[in-house]
């Protein structure tokens, strides 16, 4: 029990980060519907976020805009992942726009966006 | 400052600012648009060639910009080795030598799509560049994004079935590009920088901790996607057969290499070989790698569409370059970096043929081409040095890369992989020389033209010109790779082959 606790409180959020990505490629990897895979392809998307958010904190810290009179930084957050993250989400939402248009052309071409039938209309 | 001093930026910074103006510019009037691009690229090939002059006359010292002169690790720079000199070269000369083969497959879109077209063109310059050249891996992932955006653009430019390959590519891609965010971020917090020598002297305490072996197979994951390695090479068969046929050249010649690229500075500069994680990850590397190099070649022999025989073809050549990185010796490196660069010149000459004949006959049936010698004359004479360079006979250049690979082979005792690349050039002999033969030998098929030729070389000259330039720089890559080994690729050689 000792043991477990002591997992949870250093590695919990990241197995959970962890299994929320794998949800993600599981979800690419196995629904038959298009939109649904773009779906699970954000779930894996936002689970990165979350490890990079996950380990920029840091107890006891506070945010990282300047105290008048403190300038130990070790009592900040490091900002430079929140940075890096803000891209990241610039990133995905561009991806996903782009995966959009492409659907709604195969929706215009195929007439569906459920795997089986856009295949047996592409193989024809 | 001097002009001269920013020309690694300018080598991003033409073709984005190009990118940006190109729709503006085809508003007003529709080449305008392709012009500016093909300006910029011009320019963007004049910078590489004077940071290449500048780096060699400086003895292959590493020329650094800091952007805005910020001093990394804080600031972003870009870091220009030999190595990437090479490599920056034959991606800004293949783009400019492509953006004007493109031309006539728009000729006949308004002015939207002649200037998305070539936007998404520049983007996807800039994004191979600056992949290259960058020193940050954060920044590196950014540059990965806009190659991959601008890419699945391109790809689904090109008609009915183009944007279901396009689809798949993005789902893929975005499993890779992930990958790789999630593996910045262990190394980053094991070490808290971005900056790839930073990196280097600081991962060392960490080593040998499982976090390391989970990044470095992060890693590995994401260039393997969009490097197509064997297992991971799903999605690239579709995305280069149905890609936009005037862009195709340029995406099969540089979209798989540029992450190649890409894997071998973290490997061999960022990680360095010497260590228990990354020895066992070059044995995975090899088995992957002599994987894609027999299934690829065996793919291609089932093949009758010519443009699909070409991409599983890509899947094995990109075996060559992983196994020559799994070797692990000097000249096991060198060999994959110059069949980084050979091949990059073969596979767009080979796409830019088959491009030429899809738009003159309509025709990518590898058995309907017969006779073609007698009415396409200079794309076959390019198709004979390509398939040559391929099979790697002397004097074209696909002969020196297998060479050295077979030196590093010699030279770590891994005589497997000799074996397997006699095999694969058996292979690759059986499946080229097929072509040679439909060309030269058997009987006139019968075809339909589309495009009436309006020269005698049976193409429009702003086709038949990139297919000639490319067709002859096999040649002269292969006459000169003694020098551009001698004197580009082996001053740039990472630390551990220096001792």
């Amino acid at each position: 029990m000792e043991a477990l606790n002591e997992f949870l409180a250093r590695r919990g959020i990241y197995t959970l980060v962890l299994i929320l990505f794998f949800l993600g490629v599981y979800g690419m990897v196995l629904s038959k519907n298009y939109m649904k895979k773009l779906m699970a392809m954000n779930v894996m998307q936002v689970a990165v976020i979350f490890f990079f958010l996950c380990f920029a904190q840091k107890e006891g810290a506070t945010i990282p805009i300047l105290v008048p009179g403190n300038v130990n930084p070790a009592d900040y957050i490091n900002p430079l992942p929140h940075a890096l993250m803000l891209t990241a989400i610039v990133v995905s939402m561009g991806t996903t726009g782009v995966a959009i248009a492409l659907l709604m052309r195969i929706k215009e071409f195929y007439g569906s966006v459920e795997e089986s039938e856009v295949l047996r209309r592409a193989s024809k | 400052m001097t002009l001269g001093e920013h020309a690694p930026v300018f080598v991003v910074l033409l073709p984005l600012t190009a990118a940006l103006l190109c729709l503006l510019a085809s508003r007003l009037h529709r080449e305008l648009g392709g012009w500016l691009v093909q300006l910029s690229l011009f320019g963007s090939f004049l910078a590489s060639l004077d940071i290449t002059r500048t780096v060699l006359r400086d003895g292959g010292q590493t020329l650094h910009y800091w952007m805005g002169d910020w001093s990394p690790p804080i600031g972003i720079e870009f870091a220009v080795d030999p190595l990437n000199c090479a490599v920056l070269c034959t991606i800004t000369f293949i783009a400019l030598v492509v953006s004007f083969y493109s031309v006539p497959f728009l000729s006949e879109e308004d002015w939207m799509h002649y200037g998305g077209y070539y936007t998404l063109y520049a983007l996807l310059t800039v994004g191979l560049c600056g992949m290259v050249i960058t020193g940050d891996i954060f920044n590196m992932y950014v540059y990965l994004e806009v190659m991959s955006l601008a890419g699945y653009g391109l790809i689904a430019l090109g008609g009915k079935k183009s944007m279901l390959a396009a689809f798949r590519y993005l789902l893929v891609g975005t499993i890779g590009a992930s990958a790789y965010l999630l593996g910045v971020g262990y190394v980053y917090a094991l070490t808290g920088s971005l900056h790839i020598p930073d990196i280097a002297v600081r991962i060392q305490p960490f080593i040998h901790t499982p976090l390391f072996a989970f990044a470095v197979a992060c890693f590995l994951v994401a260039f393997g996607i969009k490097m197509a390695l064997f297992p991971l090479h799903g999605w690239q068969p579709d995305a280069y057969t149905y890609a936009h046929p005037g862009a195709a050249g340029f995406i099969s010649g540089c979209m798989s290499k540029v992450p190649a690229y890409a894997m071998l500075r973290f490997f061999f500069f960022m990680f360095g070989i010497h260590n228990t994680v990354m020895q066992a990850l070059l044995d995975v590397l090899g088995i992957m790698g002599i994987c894609g190099i027999l299934i690829g070649s065996l793919m291609a022999l089932a093949q009758y569409d010519f443009r699909r025989m070409l991409a599983y073809s890509s899947v094995a050549q990109l075996g060559y370059i992983a196994v020559g990185m799994a070797m692990g010796n000097m000249y096991g490196f060198i060999g994959a970096v110059l069949h980084l660069i050979n091949h990059a010149f073969m596979k767009c000459c080979l796409f830019l043929i088959i491009g030429g004949i899809t738009y003159r006959f309509g025709e990518v049936n590898l058995y309907r081409i017969g006779g073609l010698n007698k009415k396409m004359t200079v794309s076959t004479v390019a198709v004979c040095f390509a398939v040559l360079s391929m099979v790697g006979i002397p004097p074209t250049c696909g002969f020196f890369s297998k060479w050295y690979l077979m030196l590093g082979a010699y030279e770590g005792h891994q005589y497997i992989y000799i074996g397997i690349l006699v095999i694969s050039s058996l292979l690759n002999a059986i499946y080229y020389f097929r072509i040679i033969e439909q060309m030269f030998v058997q009987r006139e098929a019968s075809l339909t033209e589309i495009h009436k030729p309006d020269s005698k070389f049976g193409l429009p000259m702003n086709m038949v010109l990139p297919i000639g330039i490319t067709g002859l720089s096999i040649m002269v890559l292969g006459i000169y790779s003694m020098d551009i080994v001698t004197r580009v690729i082996k001053l740039g050689l990472p630390e551990v082959f220096l001792r």
